[in-house]
């Protein structure tokens, strides 16, 4: 069926066709046709945020948590320069976003006309894919063709730039979601069979395994999640996973080891290390996990599932490269697995088992308690604990308290975490905990963040109070940049350049200046009710939790050392602190 | 070695008989001729500090809209393999083959060489154009441009001899290479 409408209507058309029914964006000139379509309908809810980097983060966590696309409508020239960030973000994080920008009327590309930028060429680094839309015959098959690359293979933000005059234009539109594709894209999903016999195989005859989760097993939907646990059950394989894959296997699931990596537990690093066969499943051996690459698992046979080729064989050489999408090759596993009904080594995983049991005695994420102050480890086991049989979204922004919130907030279910991982940007939290809420109304969603990283995008503040939406940014204010410290310390002779913040808003002020609540803690022995409180309010809350201001976030395997170097809290004195990253390291982020 | 959009299996390539030496590696690239196409590949490579010694591309089906572009790099296997799936992931590309890899390749290249001189200058320019098969297709008094085709170590050579007959400028097209025998990419 097709029918004549302007570009306008197309956009809103193809968004409704894709069952989208929530935007975040901010208007401007280049887009007031569009904006004069949403005006004239009911269908998509536009969330107005204050930034449009807000509206990209927005989208994100709103995509992060539902698994569906976000979906964000800025205009050109500064709006679409705002929005650069979080299609960064997007990318490396591997989310489904759908951008679309205004832009000049295509006379006036490439004249410097008001508010021009060269949107595609800024965006062509940071985007999975984008269009300039040249034509308004073009216009429905774009609009349809971005959301197929943004949610299919490796999912990605896809930005559709949209001239003003074509917004006017008149053309046909049909409803191409199902039809041939604009492209030639078209990602593979099945595994190779020999491939995933020779994985099984190598599984079966191992002695000391371990499964290497992450954020594609997420990507990949809610069955492969159930896959995954499955096979963990099959096998009794040990299981960790990267920081973006964190929910996928429960935190209280009995095969856990904890998150691995750079601030992971001692017991998943060291499995990693000392592993027989590794699998590999929607990872990608990023540098925060493997350390040194020359002595990263050195004894392992590795198998990796991916469905992106070029993550395969990018930093660390695998043995059995499985190209596909994890549910889909999981089910092939775990189908040969029951076919072959294989007799593994029992007496050599008890072994491995007691081995990680004793690195588990280690207790690796101790830390000194206090009555005095509030230690910021303490405020999460709090904030988990209390939170515990509420529906629960968490979100951070970057720094200690995301590496805390990860250590000490247990995920037991996927889509539960939106954190920024790959480009670590601080303000991502936010905005994101507010796409969340407006995607889950009913839910708890709470920002976990840093006092530095809560002043980044502080604006949505004031959309979030707009819309209902009643987020709680649980800061663990310890008035530094302490992940900046914590580095400052370990590599620059704890000298603290510019990471302490002098002049530091009152943030229960702030929440009230915007309609919120502010809530302050100070002690620990408040911390519970404090946190009931603010839980019970139905209403955007910044909860200002003063946490004592030097403390490190460990484990820690510092930058350009192997797993089997890692330092741990309790034990380390300031002055290996001080010596722990060698010259090598130093240059290493 | 190649990889058709979305049909990749990625490390099967990394064959253990190909040296891990580092050489200089001629990828065939099919695109869709589309605005941005080059400089999504072009910025693929400035982006991730790869490399690029020569690149030419030109519509070749105009009918289906598809372009080849041709490139030199150099680097070790596993990171020409590391590039081959990087271009293959962008979204216009149909197919990336290392031409290096699949065996013998055909490797031209076509360079314009303008001199200038009088007497014997102008006669050694004459007698190394004819031995390099090179065509005149300009004269006057003073000067010839040449045309001349062959390997781009052929051109080197013609082009480092011309330096000293009064060599004035060169302008070289850039590498086309197609696979010996009878199959395409
Ligand atoms: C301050 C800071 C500290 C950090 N410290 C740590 C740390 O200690 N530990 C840690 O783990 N992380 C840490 N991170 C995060 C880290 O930087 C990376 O973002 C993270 O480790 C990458 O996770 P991942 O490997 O799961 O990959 P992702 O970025 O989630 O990528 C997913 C992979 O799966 C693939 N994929 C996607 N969809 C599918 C599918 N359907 N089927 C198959 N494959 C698919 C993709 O191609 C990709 O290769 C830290 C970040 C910050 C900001
Ligand atoms: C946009 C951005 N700028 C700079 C950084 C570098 N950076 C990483 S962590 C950090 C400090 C974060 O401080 P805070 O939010 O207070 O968190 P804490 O580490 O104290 O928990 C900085 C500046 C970043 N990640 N993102
Ligand atoms: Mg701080």
């Amino acid at each position: 069926m097709t029918r004549q409408m302007t570009g306008a209507e197309m956009v809103i058309q193809a968004l409704i066709d894709q069952g989208v029914d929530t935007i975040f964006g901010y208007p401007g000139g280049s887009v007031l046709p569009i904006y004069d379509e949403i005006f004239q309908q009911d269908k998509i809810n536009h969330i107005l945020v204050r930034h449009e980097q807000g509206a990209g983060h927005a989208a994100e966590g709103y995509a992060r948590s539902t698994g569906k696309v976000g979906v964000a409508l800025v205009t050109s020239g500064p709006g679409a320069t705002n929005m650069v960030t979080p299609l960064a973000d997007a990318l490396l994080d591997s989310i489904p976003m759908v951008c679309i920008t205004g832009q000049v009327p295509t006379h006036l590309i490439g004249t410097d006309a008001f508010q021009e930028a060269d949107t595609v060429g800024i965006t062509r680094p940071c985007t999975k894919h984008n269009f300039l839309v040249r034509t308004i015959e073009s216009l429905p098959r774009i609009l349809h063709e971005a959301f197929r690359i943004a949610t299919t293979g490796r999912p990605g933000p896809v930005l559709i730039d949209i001239p003003k005059n074509i917004q006017f234009q008149t053309g046909t539109y049909e409803n191409c979601k199902d039809k041939a594709p604009l492209t030639q894209y078209n990602p593979r999903r099945e595994g190779d069979a020999d491939a995933i016999r020779a994985a099984v195989n190598l599984m079966i005859a191992a002695k000391k395994p371990v499964l290497y989760t992450g954020g594609g097993v997420i990507n990949s939907g809610r069955h492969a999640t159930e896959l995954l646990r499955d096979l963990v059950k099959l096998t009794g394989f040990p299981i960790t996973s990267t920081l973006m894959g964190l929910g996928a296997y429960p935190a209280s699931g009995p095969n856990w080891l904890g998150m691995l990596g750079m601030h992971g537990t001692y017991e998943a690093n060291l499995a990693m290390h000392d592993c027989d066969v590794m699998v590999c499943v929607g990872a990608r051996f990023d540098d925060r996990i493997t350390g040194r690459i020359d002595a990263f698992s050195p004894n392992s046979k590795k198998i990796h599932i991916d469905i992106d080729p070029s993550s395969i064989n990018k930093n660390v050489r695998v043995d059995i490269p499985i190209v596909g999408d994890v549910g889909s090759v999981l089910a092939e596993m775990i189908r040969l697995w029951k076919e072959l009904s294989p007799q593994t080594d029992a007496a050599a995983h008890k072994n491995w088992w007691n081995q990680i049991a004793s690195w588990r005695a280690k207790k690796c994420l101790r830390y000194k308690k206090s009555h005095d102050v509030i230690m910021p480890q303490y405020a999460i086991e709090r904030l988990y604990a209390m939170t515990r049989g509420h529906d629960t979204y968490i979100t951070t922004e970057v720094g200690q308290h995301q590496m805390w919130a990860a250590q000490f907030f247990g995920f037991d279910e996927p889509n539960r975490l939106m954190t920024s991982g790959g480009l670590g940007t601080m303000g991502y939290g936010l905005p994101a905990a507010l796409g969340a809420q407006i995607a889950h109304p009913n839910s708890l969603v709470i920002d976990i963040a840093g006092d530095a990283s809560a002043q980044m995008c502080i604006q949505e503040l004031s959309t979030a109070v707009q819309y209902d939406a009643p987020i709680k940014i649980f800061i663990l204010n310890n008035q530094y940049m302490g992940m900046v410290r914590q580095w400052q310390q370990l590599l620059h002779g704890n000298r603290l350049s510019h990471s302490y913040v002098e002049a530091m808003p009152d943030f229960v002020k702030l929440a009230e200046a915007y309609g919120g609540v502010g809530i302050r803690c100070e002690k620990p022995d408040e911390l519970d009710d404090a946190i009931t409180e603010m839980i019970s309010v139905k209403k955007p809350v910044i909860f200002d939790c003063r946490v004592a201001n030097l403390a490190n976030c460990f484990p820690m395997i510092p930058s350009g050392k192997a797993h089997n170097e890692m330092l741990l809290g309790e034990d380390v004195s300031d002055e290996e602190i001080g010596n722990a990253i060698g010259a090598a390291g130093k240059v290493l982020v | 070695m190649m990889i058709v959009a979305g049909q990749s299996q990625s490390a099967y390539f990394l064959e253990e008989d190909i040296p891990n030496t580092e050489r200089s590696h001629t990828l065939s690239v099919l695109v869709d001729n589309e605005p941005g196409v080059l400089a999504r590949i072009v910025g693929l490579f400035s982006g991730r500090g790869y490399n690029i010694e020569s690149l030419t591309v030109s519509e070749v089906e105009h009918e289906k809209h598809l372009s080849r572009i041709t490139i030199v790099t150099t680097g070790k296997p596993p990171v020409v393999t590391q590039i081959m799936h990087q271009i293959g992931r962008l979204i216009p590309v149909h197919r990336v083959t290392n031409l290096t890899w699949l065996g013998e390749t055909i490797e031209r290249e076509l360079a314009l060489v303008k001199v200038a001189g009088k007497g014997e200058i102008r006669d050694d320019a004459l007698r190394l154009a004819q031995a390099f098969n090179a065509r005149i297709v300009d004269a006057t008094l003073e000067s010839y441009v040449f045309e001349i085709t062959g390997t781009p170590s052929d051109i080197d050579r013609f082009v480092s001899l011309m330096t000293n007959c009064g060599l004035v400028e060169v302008a070289r097209t850039g590498l086309a290479a197609v696979g010996r025998g009878k199959i395409g990419m």
